[in-house]
């Protein structure tokens, strides 16, 4: 859920250029019989070279809930897992583009139906088992298998038909796709490939969803990340260490990674990350709210904060426009009629105060936003669509033209009436557990008074909230964010959709309900398949359009993504993709003379 | 009469905090829900009667505040141009007392605006904020203990007064309710009510669920002295007369509550201010953006508010005046009871 920054792609690039080089070079010399068996194509990773040893330490808002990537669906467990795993093509979260990881390199056939992938020689696991196409078979035979109901299963169906993994030799692999596929090789972003040595069995038993919680024995579990499994300290903390065979090394020639240890210490909430921060129990942080950023900057004492910029979370308000029926309450129908007047939700837009929102909630390190592309996704974004300044007139214009009226409350204060002089009036529920946006929420709330719409703000328990905006559909409207994973528009398919879970304002259709609905699900469908960046583009940008004119969802604003660091850490690059500041964690170091956290 | 006199001392004191909070409009320069979104975070204002170029002004005035460049909460006073207090200034709209329209203000500044006790996250004047605030928690505290002494006053005199099963079982029922965990009843409660509750719905919410909750000790104490008083020779007499027990009750009974229930009034209405304020600061009291001491409060369960603006913690002290005064006048009740009581071992002589 980041976005990528701009400073160092450049070279990023140029490097990534170096490296394929460098692997072609590799392969050429490495041709010579009397090592092949245990020759190793180490990836190289330009940059700063570092120092080996020493431990790192970073808080994590409660317990990670397993390791096995197959089960994993909360955050924290992605976080862990992100640095005991690896993939085959992994998206550098720095430049936002694809580069080679387990896999040296890839091919995709001219028709975009087959990518051809060839392995890395002398990988292993961090159990020190080596790893071959069958690995890969395996891997994909199990995130495919509909009985383990792998989250990772629905981004491999393509074309309503589940991808076809063909094994060549041992180190090359072949995926077959139905339909061709304008994600391209960053599908395989985040895949983790499994060990098979280790999961075969529990696979054939059934019993895959059950292995990998927490206190799994460290010589049980395998990855091909930098980190693996030592010690878990139930309420406490995960103690990872280094993996020795770990495929990458600096431009030294040095193994990766440097740390010798990771550890994850478990907190309650975001201000105890920032007491452990602030006390330096911890080395790093992440994921911090403009008001904690601006306490830390404030006494910085031996730590650097960096705002790394605008994320890719968006957050919005929405309006319940589910289909009525039988149970929906008249109250409920007279107010939906108000909310499907597209007029309606123009003029609550046009009375949005955008920039009084990126100041007073994110003391100005935000962005106001009009559309659900974020301006920390540099690719993507429609640079076309309007950005109308905050204008209660234009808002007022568009309730008469939608035949709303005004009469004279108690106090003197104007109250908006809809056309049969009933007054506006409802509720917006918040999470309780988001300052953020409860701050949203009551400016929201006062923007719509100056039109004479009584709001009022509800905050709910984030479950709960979610259960009546996707379940009961019991609601008026809500503020949520959502942060997308990837800079691809593929990453919020499920919100475009009109079919999609998180299609908020009416999740889950079995029929589209209006035509500009179908056209966006048209639209996204086409981008889905189209084979170009600029087909994709242009499809994807009339769908921001078409959002942008109905405003089913009224965006409101997109937080910088805020890190710090210890002045003795080096490497420290924080990114606007997840994970913030672990993305390359295999890089980071201990500087000399410096003490790390102690515990 | 030494004692007599304290007592009034505690009440006009009383008085007066309750007429400020009852006349907030007047009082407050602003309306509590405005936001003034150019300064969030102000800091309290400074009032001079000196300005910079070192001459004294005789109308006290304050410098307007300007955001430093570049940052989000620091301010600096702004010396080019003093601005004077004024005093009954038009302003706001309001209701005096509730029903009477009225747009004077005790003081402002003109043309700028005049933070006395600083802004919240939204640029909200704090000190308008916590005089509006006070009516919501205080008459919460009155209204809450106005319902627990009429339930707890009905209920112990049946008690006391009728004996017998009825007794048993209202004692019961009170020792139960004694022993209810009652924050995690109204959290529950709450669970039951509709989404969105209106502020004035929430609040007689809150007053009935306060007022409902703490009957039984009032009751409790209030059999005691109906048990007590029931035997007294004139009751008996009274009777002997053929009084109907609800004259009894009315005419010779419940009186010798009262002094018992002033007392309980005083020691309940800080404690009722105060669980309404618990309950607004953990977020069931009365919504955003109407103000009550507890919600006030409630800014503070963020770290960096915790530790960066000290001026969010005053609703937490303007309560102390008020429980001193209600504090002050329960033990000056209670010196009173007992400088009247004629000690019922001399009485018990002279018969």
């Amino acid at each position: 859920m980041k976005k990528a920054r701009a400073n160092t792609h450049c070279c990023w690039i140029l490097a990534s250029l170096f490296l394929s080089l460098f692997a072609l070079g590799g392969r050429q010399t490495a041709a010579s019989p009397p090592q092949k068996s245990t020759r190793e194509e180490l990836l190289v990773l330009p940059g700063e070279a570092g120092r080996s040893g020493g431990r790192l330490v970073v808080s994590l808002r409660g317990e990670p809930k397993t390791l096995n990537p197959l089960i994993a669906v909360d955050a924290r467990s992605r976080e862990v897992i992100g640095v005991m795993q690896a993939d085959l093509v992994h998206i550098n979260r720095a430049t936002q583009l694809t580069e080679p990881a387990l896999a040296k390199s890839w091919k995709i056939s001219p028709d975009g139906l087959a990518y051809t992938v060839v392995l890395r020689h002398g990988l292993r696991f961090s159990d020190g088992q080596p790893l071959d196409a069958d690995d890969v078979l395996f891997t994909f035979r199990v995130y495919l298998d509909e009985n383990v109901h792998a989250p990772q299963r629905d981004l491999l169906i393509v074309g309503g038909k589940p991808i076809a993994v063909r094994k060549v030799d041992a180190r090359t692999v072949v995926f077959e796709l139905a339909k061709t596929y304008g994600v391209g090789e960053r599908l395989f972003d985040g895949l983790a490939i499994l060990p098979r040595h280790l999961l075969e069995k529990p696979y054939q038993e059934g019993k895959l969803g059950q292995i990998g919680s927490l206190p799994t024995a460290a010589d049980q579990w395998a990855g091909l990340g930098p980190f693996r499994l030592k010690e878990y300290v139930a309420g406490q903390r995960l103690v990872l260490e280094r993996n020795p065979y770990y495929w990458k090394s600096d431009a030294k020639g040095n193994r990766l990674p440097y740390l010798d240890e990771l550890v994850f210490l478990f907190v309650p909430n975001a201000d105890a990350q920032v007491l452990k921060f602030q006390s330096g129990e911890t080395d790093m942080i992440s994921q911090l709210g403009a008001e904690n950023f601006f306490v830390l900057s404030k006494q910085q004492r031996g730590y650097r904060m960096v705002d790394a910029g605008p994320g890719l979370e968006y957050n919005f308000l929405f309006f319940n426009l589910t289909d009525a029926s039988e149970k929906t309450s008249p109250e409920m129908q007279r107010k939906q009629k108000w909310f499907r007047e597209v007029k309606f939700r123009q003029a609550v837009s046009a009375a949005v105060d955008r920039e009084a929102i990126v100041r007073l909630v994110y003391q100005g390190r935000g962005a106001a936003l009009w559309g659900l592309v974020a301006p920390g996704n540099r690719r993507w974004g429609n640079e076309k669509l309007a950005h109308p300044a905050q204008s209660l007139e234009r808002a007022r214009t568009l309730l008469k033209e939608a035949g709303f009226s005004w009469s004279n409350g108690p106090d003197g204060e104007s109250i908006l009436l809809d056309s049969d002089g009933k007054p506006v009036e409802f509720s917006i529920l918040t999470s309780s557990s988001n300052a953020d946006r409860a701050k949203m929420a009551a400016l929201l709330q006062d923007d719509l008074k100056q039109l004479g719409i009584r709001a009022q703000v509800v905050p709910l328990e984030f479950r709960s909230l979610l259960d009546r905006v996707t379940q009961t559909k019991e609601y008026d409207a809500c503020v949520m964010g959502i942060a997308s994973s990837d800079a691809d528009p593929n990453s919020d398919i499920n919100v475009w959709l009109s079919s999609g879970g998180t299609h908020l304002w009416n999740p889950s259709q079995a029929h589209t309900a209006t035509p500009w609905e179908a056209e966006i699900d048209r639209l996204i469908e086409e981008q889905m398949s189209a084979r170009t960046f600029e087909q994709r583009k242009k499809l994807y940008d009339r769908a921001q359009e078409v959002l942008a004119e109905n405003q089913p969802m009224i965006f409101l604003a997109s937080p910088n993504i805020l890190t710090g660091a210890k002045n003795s850490i080096g490497n420290f690059h924080p990114a606007v993709l997840e994970p913030y500041v672990l993305w390359n964690v295999e890089q980071l170091y201990l500087k000399d003379g410096t003490e790390n956290a102690t515990r | 009469m030494r004692v007599r006199r304290t007592f009034v001392k505690w009440l006009v004191a009383l008085g007066i905090l309750h007429g400020i909070v009852l006349c907030a409009g007047f009082f407050a320069p602003y309306d509590p829900v405005e936001q003034d979104r150019k300064s969030p975070y102000l800091s309290p204002m400074r009032v001079h009667l000196m300005d910079v170029h070192g001459h004294f002004h005789v109308r006290p005035f304050v410098y307007s505040l300007r955001l430093r460049e570049g940052s989000f909460d620091q301010y600096e006073e702004d010396p080019t141009e003093p601005h004077p207090v004024k005093f009954f200034l038009s302003g706001a709209r309001y209701q005096l007392l509730g029903f009477l329209p009225c747009r004077m203000h005790f003081f402002g500044a003109g043309n700028t605006r005049i933070y006395l006790l600083g802004t919240d996250a939204y640029g909200r004047d704090q000190f308008s904020r916590l005089l509006f605030g006070g009516q919501v928690s205080l008459f919460a505290g009155l209204l809450g203990t106005g319902i627990t002494l009429l339930m707890g006053l009905s209920i112990g005199a049946v008690a006391g007064y009728y004996g017998g099963w009825s007794d048993n079982l209202l004692m019961r029922v009170a020792e139960l309710f004694l022993a209810l965990p009652w924050l995690y009843l109204l959290f529950a409660l709450r669970a039951f009510l509709p989404l969105a509750v209106s502020p004035l719905e929430a609040f007689f919410l809150i007053v009935a669920v306060i007022g409902a909750v703490g009957w039984a000790r009032p009751a409790r104490l209030v059999r005691g002295v109906v048990l007590s008083a029931k035997e007294r020779d004139f009751v008996r007499a009274a009777r002997g007369f053929g009084a109907s027990n609800g004259y009894l009750l009315r005419r010779h009974i419940l009186p010798e509550t009262s002094s018992v229930l002033l007392t309980q009034a005083a020691i309940l209405i800080p404690q009722y201010v105060l669980a309404e304020m618990t309950l607004s600061f953990l977020g069931l009291g009365v919504p955003e953006p109407v103000p009550s001491w507890g919600n006030l409060l409630s800014s503070l369960q963020q770290y960096s508010v915790l530790v960066s603006y000290w001026w969010m913690y005053l609703p937490a002290l303007i309560m102390v005046p008020f429980f001193l005064g209600y504090l002050g006048l329960a033990s000056s009740l209670q010196e009173r009871e007992e400088a009247y009581k004629i000690p019922r071992s001399s009485l018990g002589s002279l018969t």
